[in-house]
């Protein structure tokens, strides 16, 4: 890539498929863990069994309990598999909207997607009807956050990114006051948003698997597409545009993809901070700046560690359960500051 | 839990003699008449009888309150401190009550907050008394250094807790002998109601759910000692090992105990048989299968006040019922 302007820090494409791979094996032992961990100990090779027994083509015998099998296929797998999109839709879409902003900070959030899904979910906890319509309201909160930031940044006149984030500064401030306002109207909804709020992956079932997986599959395909035309962005506008990229046209597709899957994350799991942070700048500062690597890595090692966070959430005081949120910017935001320390030490 | 289920329940019969000697003989022991001046209705200060001693000096959260005179403005900002003014007779003296106070019905509810308290909200009442549960900080502070009394109740953790709290209002509100009548009444219906019922229903194990999200009550909490004075066995005792009394339970914990009983606090919110059969590994518990699903007021079930133990009745009552079938 001779368009970028950033010193080459590329490196070999060799160990960068040994970290692929190693990030692959970390996300299925984090899987297995997850699967074979948990505040009710089952037995290990018999779980084992069962596991393979699950593997289509493969018949195992296993003696495990009905209620057994039952928290190993009805409550363990949905979280790990839930936590696997999430963790990676959460840093993809970080990573994703880094590059098209070109903003070391930014991530869906900074447009306004967890402020407008706090606003959505607080909404519906004072409605008070059930689980399904807090999300439902969550998503619509956050996809019209972000929209309203669409419109306010273009209404700025100018179509620099820098609009775009102060509009979504804007935007977040002001669903944060009203929803601050409207739990103060309704204190007995207090504790229902701060659950909320603080991330659960608690209640998860197959069918909130279900639903979010389509948006899973498509954001991170699309995003994944768009990949080498992040690199191309990183050399600014007019530079790109120059190249023959539509700049227009990749900004819109990365950056409505994230917030889309985003929004439906946030609404199944709850705000959970710092991945879209932690994840995609690790990787940058461990790897390359290269999107054509950071995007894939963003993928696996996101699935990754919110797989590990949730294990330690629901492990570390069983059978009590911690909030995941509180969990991932306990873990991240330390071994964040190990990375920058560690890396502006070599360079 | 045993050990302390007996020492409850003697303490709660030890109290309901020494209450029951005390009316008997109808000599007093802190007030003085048994509370017939708060039949009159008038408001004002007419309704300031001479009998009950001012001032007297209380034992609150916040320390040592001194009451100068009958308090006929009373503020409270805790539904159950509310529910327990209006019960030991004080009513009359309640002039504004938070948003959250839905009872009894004639209690004063103003758009007051007590989670979010405003200082001047509340003086523009101009208080004599302020109950509060919590202070979000300075309230107390700002109360005192405009010369109003406050007393802090928190939330209460047992049924001595709630005990102590009831007959602190009835003595700060000149009615000491209602509040210790009040007190005699909740301790005979409890001791009554373990006689009862004890035997047949000890040894269930139940769960009581908060939120969809799980959160449970464990026996460090009022109604949580309430299960276990009945003999329940709570399944959220082992995640509450701080006994911080409202922890959140994995839920295949919950699926993995198969409790006999589960009572819903949010049944209120949507949540009901048919959506505990839909959760994962949920329509094969014990619970779920037999239908031993109670659907529970979250108020009632949440506050420390005399109508818990009509509460508390009527879920061991429904248990009871269920005992053959679990």
């Amino acid at each position: 890539m001779k368009t970028s302007t950033e010193p080459t820090r590329t490196k070999p494409a060799k160990p960068r498929r040994l970290v692929i791979v190693f990030g692959l094996l970390a996300w299925v032992i984090a899987g297995l863990a997850g699967l074979l961990l948990g505040p009710v100990s089952l037995p290990f090779s018999e779980s084992l069994r069962a596991l393979a027994d699950a593997i289509p083509g493969v018949a195992m015998a296993h003696s495990l309990t009905d209620t057994q099998v039952a928290i190993l296929y009805e409550i363990r797998a949905p979280r790990v598999m839930m936590g696997s999109m999430v963790g990676a839709i959460l840093a993809v879409g970080g990573a994703a909207y880094q590059g098209v902003f070109r903003n070391p900070l930014a991530d869906p959030y900074l447009l306004g997607v967890a402020a407008g899904a706090g606003l959505g979910a607080t909404i519906g906890f004072g409605i008070g009807t059930d689980a399904n319509f807090v999300t439902l309201l969550a998503f619509l909160g956050a996809t019209g956050a972000v929209a309203l930031t669409y419109l306010l940044g273009r209404s700025m006149g100018n179509r620099t990114a820098t609009a775009l984030i102060l509009a979504g500064v804007a935007v977040s401030a002001f669903a944060t006051a009203l929803q601050t306002y409207l739990l103060q109207r309704n204190s007995d909804t207090l504790r229902s948003v701060y659950t909320w709020v603080f991330g659960r992956l608690t209640t998860v079932g197959w069918s909130e698997v279900g639903g979010l997986f389509p948006y899973a599959i498509v954001a991170v395909g699309l995003i994944f597409a768009q990949r080498r035309a992040l690199d191309v962005l990183g050399v600014g506008d007019d530079e790109a545009s120059a190249l023959g990229l539509n700049v227009t046209r990749v900004r819109w597709v990365v950056v409505l993809a994230a917030t889309l899957a985003t929004a439906a994350a946030v609404s199944v799991s709850g705000l959970i901070g710092f991945v879209g942070i932690i994840v995609p700048h690790t990787i940058r500062l461990m790897t390359s700046w290269s999107y054509r690597v950071i995007v894939p890595l963003s993928i696996v090692f996101g699935a990754g560690f919110l797989v590990a966070a949730d294990l330690v959430a629901r492990t570390v005081a069983a059978p009590a359960e911690l909030p995941i949120g509180i969990v991932t910017a306990f873990l991240g935001a330390p071994f964040f500051l190990v990375v920058l320390r560690s890396v502006g030490r070599e360079s | 839990m045993f050990i302390k289920r007996s020492a409850v329940l003697t303490a709660l019969l030890l109290m309901v003699a020494a209450c029951s000697t005390g009316s008997g003989d109808s000599t007093t022991t802190v007030g003085t008449t048994s509370g017939a001046p708060e039949t009159t209705t008038t408001l004002g200060e007419s309704t300031t009888t001479s009998e009950p001693a001012f001032p007297v000096t209380v034992d609150a959260a916040n320390g040592q309150v001194a009451i100068e005179a009958m308090p006929e403005a009373i503020i409270s900002l805790s539904p159950s401190a509310t529910e327990n003014l209006f019960a030991v007779g004080a009513g009359q003296q309640v002039v504004a009550v938070d948003d959250q106070s839905n009872y009894p019905e004639g209690a004063p509810t103003t758009d007051l907050s007590g989670f979010t308290p405003n200082l001047e909200s509340i003086l523009s009442y101009d208080p004599d008394l302020v109950v509060i549960t919590f202070d979000p900080g300075g309230l107390i502070e700002g109360l005192t250094a405009v010369g109003v009394p406050v007393l802090l109740l928190p939330s209460a953790t047992s049924i001595d807790a709630a005990f102590g709290e009831i007959q602190v209002l009835g003595d700060a509100t000149g009615h000491s002998e209602e509040a210790a009548a009040v007190i005699a009444s909740m301790a005979a219906d409890l001791s009554e109601l373990v006689a009862e019922v004890g035997e047949l229903i000890a040894g269930t194990t139940i769960y009581h759910e908060l939120d969809p999200t799980y959160y449970s009550v464990s026996s460090a909490s009022y109604v949580g000692e309430l299960y276990a004075l009945l003999g329940l066995v709570n399944i959220a005792d082992a995640a509450d090992p701080e006994g911080f009394g409202y922890p959140q339970l994995a839920a295949e914990y919950i699926v993995d105990q198969d409790p006999d009983v589960i009572l819903l606090a949010d049944a209120g919110f949507g949540e009901s048989i048919d959506t505990l059969r839909q959760r994962p590994g949920w329509s094969e518990m014990k619970a779920v299968a037999n239908d031993a699903v109670i659907a529970i007021d979250p108020d009632v079930s949440s506050r420390w006040t005399p109508r818990s133990v009509v509460f508390i009745r009527e879920v061991a009552e429904a248990i009871a019922e269920l005992v053959p079938v679990g």
